[in-house]
């Protein structure tokens, strides 16, 4: 297992957000974590990146337990995550530092190429709409090469049509590079177009009521009958009624 | 009042060319900002790093905080007679009353933008395990750029008032010096205007100077979009 969550739970004071998590994701899977707001999941992808450490149980990255942040992972936050004050390139190049200057420019315009941002390369974000954005932001964790990577919530600021554009960008970029991806989000449709296999969590105190295997092929048809099927199971296992 | 006795524009202006014609106006026009340079860029120098440190330290700043914040309503011309008791009557007091009405804003301001910095960017900044010296220069500082310019600007006003006050005391050249000069040396109240509208007039230079700075590209994030 690339990713090793052990019997993980967390509280904030009094207040219990996770419970007994355990599941283990593969090298080069895409994990998508599900749930309703306030039901733990960003903060079971906080542990994960080291930046909280849980009350009780482990995370283990390559068997390693995962006691700080670590550049080999990378957290992808909303598009608020880029460095205002950094162009395009400054903000693609940030975690390049122990580079020298001809292999990480060569970098930075290799992954500027990669999301499609040719020619904003010296644009600062002010001038950048919300994708864009989040472009730079997936372009700079992915140029220092990390085996994981952590999204929470990435597409969440954006408007659906960007959303559904990013998604797919996300999916070719992923299988690429071929990274983990652990995605966290509360839109079900997003979970089944992007993931291998979903997590779905309860409220809280979070634990994993269900995961499922999204077993269809890549380049998923959103009207098709497994589609529809795996997303209703979703949707009922959250407690939804899948109508307005 | 009587209004007779305020001189008027004309007499001014003929005033402010016979300190030109002297070589008065920029000897004292020198002599004031040299000290206003020099108190304000120690400031500077001393106050950012310390503010830095303490925005990041929550201990050192619950220690030295409360202080600060005593020693901020107290202005800077009650400290006259230290100055002169430490540092004599000269330069070197104009310097450190004019350094002491910067400082105290600049650290006040350094430390609050600090806390005002997006954790997600701290966190970000962990995250890719960049060395503290490119985490100071490259996230900190930056971070804090947009406010930290905006504090600069009120601290170099503040720096100018008191270079005024501090020179009617201490010192024998400069724009303060001219006011209380011209009042004793026979009541030349057209030079003193004339000193009045020089300081007016360089403050507002030094403002607009200062506002240059807020167009940077690389802080312009930091203000209410244009």
């Amino acid at each position: 297992m690339k990713v090793q969550f052990t019997d993980v739970s967390m509280r904030f004071g009094a207040m219990e957000v996770l419970q007994h998590v355990t599941i283990g994701v593969e090298e080069g899977e895409f994990l998508c974590i599900v749930g309703p707001s306030g039901c733990g999941k960003s903060t079971l992808l906080n542990i994960a990146g080291g930046f909280l450490a849980p009350a009780a149980g482990s995370v283990t990255i390559d068997g390693e337990p995962v006691t700080a942040p670590d550049r080999r992972r990378i957290f992808v936050f909303q598009e608020r995550g880029v460095f205002p004050w950094l162009t395009v390139e400054g903000n693609i190049g940030f975690g390049l530092f122990d580079m020298p200057e001809e292999a990480r420019r060569q970098r930075v315009a290799q992954y500027i190429q990669l999301v499609g941002l040719d020619g904003f390369e010296k644009a600062y974000p002010r001038e950048l709409s919300g994708g864009m954005k989040q472009r730079v932001e997936v372009a700079r964790a992915l140029a220092v090469n990390p085996d994981v990577l952590f999204l929470d919530e990435p597409f969440g600021a954006l408007d659906s049509i960007t959303r559904l554009q990013m998604r797919s960008e996300l999916l070719r970029i992923w299988r690429a590079e071929r990274k983990t991806v652990l995605f966290v989000t509360h839109d079900i449709d997003e979970s089944v177009q992007l993931a291998d296999r979903v997590v779905v969590m309860s409220a809280r105190p979070g634990r994993i009521r269900r995961v499922v295997d999204i077993d269809i092929a890549h380049p998923r048809d959103l009207s098709s009958k497994r589609y529809i099927e795996l997303r209703d199971l979703i949707f009922g296992e959250i407690g939804l009624a899948h109508q307005v | 009042m009587r209004p007779s006795l305020i001189p008027g524009p004309i007499v001014v202006g003929r005033a402010i060319g016979e300190l030109a014609v002297r070589g008065l106006l920029v000897k004292y026009v020198v002599a004031s900002l040299f000290r206003v340079t020099w108190g304000y860029l120690a400031a500077l120098v001393i106050a950012i790093p310390f503010g830095l440190t303490l925005g990041m330290m929550s201990l050192g700043e619950m220690a030295i905080n409360p202080i600060l914040q005593v020693l901020r309503p107290i202005s800077p011309l009650a400290w006259i007679p230290i100055a002169i008791l430490w540092f004599g009557v000269g330069d070197v007091s104009a310097i450190f009353l004019i350094f002491l009405a910067s400082f105290l804003p600049l650290t006040v301001a350094t430390m609050n933008a600090v806390h005002n910095i997006d954790p997600v960017h701290l966190a970000a900044a962990r995250n890719f395990g960049v060395p503290l010296r490119a985490r100071v220069a490259d996230v900190l500082l930056p971070a804090i750029l947009p406010q930290l310019i905006v504090a600069m600007r009120i601290a170099l006003g503040v720096a100018w008032l008191v270079v005024v006050a501090a020179e009617m005391i201490a010192v024998n050249s400069g724009l303060g010096f001219l006011i209380v000069d011209a009042r004793n040396a026979g009541d030349r109240y057209d030079l003193v205007i004339a000193g009045m509208v020089l300081i007016g007039v360089i403050g507002v230079v030094l403002d607009l100077l200062m506002r240059r700075l807020e167009r940077l590209d690389s802080v312009r994030w930091g203000y209410a979009t244009e």
